[in-house]
């Protein structure tokens, strides 16, 4: 089991006593007060519309409008809806869904519950990652006790409105946390992303209209019904409300979780809660939002932890996964690791992503062994512009962007490397 | 028959929460990995008349997945993370001291068929590193002394 987050928020407050993992402590927390609300006093175009108010964001990594992305829903079906929760988190320095799994999984139940019956949906299929084996044992045992105290199932809290939730468990394929490989899969496939469109809410899981939502983005939507939208939007900042659950990792004294407001300063994340960097080194790089992200070199990182600042310094918030490396790294042993791991998750479909994370790898490994040649730095950024925008789906922006972030700040590595004909940083983390 | 009655009951199961039969093929081969630790072509016909699918159906999805398995496995499958933030931690020099601790062979196994030792991409546990999966269980925050432990008392 993870442990507790150093710092903790409305969503995480509880998770120190194991309780609030069952019905029962999770109940004597409120727990469910804010689904029998929504389902008993408020009509789901209400629901929406507060959800929208509120102004909650995509916690799996796009950050899309979750309100607006529930109205696309059609309210009239002539069959079932589905809503899709994505627990595959499988996005490199990621670790926050699986804390929410472990700990509250009937805080994400009740957020499902009450996003079904915004959107009419009659079933929630949650696609965990098959790695995560314990997180799926609590969930599914939280499911049962959701099911047996009648939160779910034919008459939920009593009303007429049905619901049951199915857990699917993955089976080691990164692409399946990209939605519409996700569906893929959920059907029985190989998680091969489809062309969009049809988008899921016309043509999900299926072939039903669906929505997918993250499991923190759920997990939010119980405290948004109980405490209203103003209340919501005074954690963070204008544009990106509400908190979220930073995962700190690498070269830090404190590496763990800290669920903190949106906008919260990079610096004062790595810095302040977080230790600052092991040993007493001084600070190098620091990656703000799992893997797929953009790195920041050490004087960028003054920088609001909210998409509208991080875009400014061309890097994004992903999942919040912040990576922190210390002055000894190579940055071509960084770069070696993430084009090693795009080309191996690649699904291959798209020519452009299936031949462009080889060649970024190849051609990052040529130069880490001191094999590299001077034109091969223009060649790397010439292989990353192709891939992005050009592909089924985003996993080849997200191969791309890194290999242009590293370029951007750590050029003269990649050029040593060249020079030297060898690696100049021989006391960096082995590859 | 290879699937067993008991596994046949849970797959049936399994079929009956989705709309469309072959959604519970995931679930399916999970359940067939726990009882036979993989896909033989025996078990692949046995889904694929379950599932209305063709054999070769059924093996393109075992293929594509990591954690599925075609060929019978060693007792237990190790992976030491190595992407980024664990690799940042010593990941790296714990998988090869591991390695040569248990003398694997080229493809990572041990020769009496108990393990099978390689490395893994981010398993949600960067912030306890380095650490490695055994089968379902995570082991985080090692060091080398505790890993070769944990490695030893392995059946
Ligand atoms: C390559 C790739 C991998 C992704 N992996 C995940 C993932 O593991 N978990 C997740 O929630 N979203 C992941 N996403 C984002 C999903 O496609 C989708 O946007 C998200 O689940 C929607 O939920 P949200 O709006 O609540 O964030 C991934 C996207 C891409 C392109
Ligand atoms: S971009 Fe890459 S991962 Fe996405 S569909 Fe194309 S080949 Fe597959
Ligand atoms: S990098 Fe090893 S668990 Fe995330």
């Amino acid at each position: 089991m993870l442990k507790v987050p150093y710092v903790t928020s409305y969503l995480t407050e509880h998770f120190a006593d194991d309780a609030f993992a069952t019905l029962d402590g999770y109940e004597s927390r409120g727990g469910y007060d804010a689904a029998r609300t929504a389902l008993k006093k408020m009509a789901p175009a209400d629901v929406i519309e507060l959800v929208k108010r509120a102004g909650l964001q995509g916690r799996g990594g796009a950050g899309f409008s979750t309100g607006l992305k529930w109205s696309f829903m059609p309210v009239k079906s002539d069959g079932p809806k589905y809503l899709v929760c994505n627990a595959d988190e499988s996005e490199p320095g990621s670790f926050k869904d699986r804390i929410l799994l472990e700990r509250g999984p009937h805080q994400m139940l009740e957020g499902i519950l009450i996003a079904a019956w915004a959107t009419g949906a009659e079933k929630t299929f949650v696609y965990v990652r098959g790695e995560y084996a314990y997180p799926a044992r609590q969930l599914e045992r939280a499911i049962e006790e959701a099911r047996a105290k009648g939160y779910l199932g034919e008459r939920v809290l009593g009303t007429k409105f049905r619901h049951d939730v199915v857990l699917q468990r993955g089976a080691g394929a990164y692409i399946c946390g990209e939605e519409t490989g996700l569906l893929e899969s959920l059907e029985g496939k190989k998680g091969q992303p489809r062309k969009k469109p049809p988008f899921p809410a016309q043509h999900g899981a299926f072939g039903r209209p669906t929505t997918v939502n993250n499991v923190e983005t759920f997990s939010h939507v119980p405290h948004i019904v109980r405490n209203g939208a103003e209340w919501f939007r005074g954690f963070g900042t204008e544009k990106s409300p509400g908190t979220t659950i930073f995962g700190v990792s690498g070269h830090v004294v404190r590496p763990g979780l800290y669920e903190l407001p949106l906008g919260t300063r990079l610096d004062e994340i790595v810095f302040q809660h977080a230790g600052g960097v092991l040993g007493g080194r001084q600070l190098k790089g620091v990656i703000p939002g799992g893997m797929s992200m953009p790195i920041l070199p050490a004087g960028q990182i003054d920088v609001p932890m909210a998409n509208e600042s991080l875009r400014e310094r061309k890097t994004m918030l992903g999942t919040g996964g912040i990576m922190v490396m210390d002055d000894t790294c190579c940055m071509v042993r960084v770069a070696e690791i993430i084009t090693y791991f795009f080309r191996d998750e690649s699904c291959g479909q798209c020519t452009q992503c299936r031949e462009g994370t080889g060649w970024l790898h190849k051609i990052v490994s040529r130069i880490e062994r001191g094999a590299g040649e001077k034109q091969d730095l223009d060649v790397l950024l010439d292989v990353a512009g192709k891939m992005e925008g050009q592909t089924i789906c985003a996993f080849a922006d997200a191969a791309a962007w890194p290999v242009q972030g590293l370029l951007r700040h750590f050029r003269g590595d990649f050029e040593e490397h060249v020079l030297q004909h060898r690696c100049p940083f021989p006391s960096s983390f082995e590859l | 028959m290879v699937i067993s009655r008991d596994s046949r009951a849970r797959i049936d199961a399994e079929i009956a929460k989705y709309p469309q039969r072959r959604g519970a093929l995931l679930p399916a081969l999970h359940i067939v990995h726990e009882e036979h630790g993989h896909v033989a072509a025996e078990s692949a016909r046995e889904l694929a008349e379950i599932f209305g699918l063709r054999p070769n159906e059924v093996m393109e999805v075992v293929s594509f997945y990591n954690m599925f398995y075609a060929t019978p496995q060693p007792r237990h499958h190790v992976y030491v993370c190595t992407n980024l933030p664990c690799s940042l931690r010593g990941a790296r020099s714990l998988l090869r001291d591991l390695e040569q601790h248990l003398g694997v062979d080229e493809h990572g196994n041990t020769g009496d068929g108990r393990i099978h030792l390689g490395h893994e991409e981010c398993l949600g546990a960067c912030a306890y590193a380095p650490m490695m999966r055994i089968d379902d269980r995570y082991c985080e925050d090692l060091d080398l002394e505790q890993a070769r432990r944990i490695l030893d008392a392995l059946e």
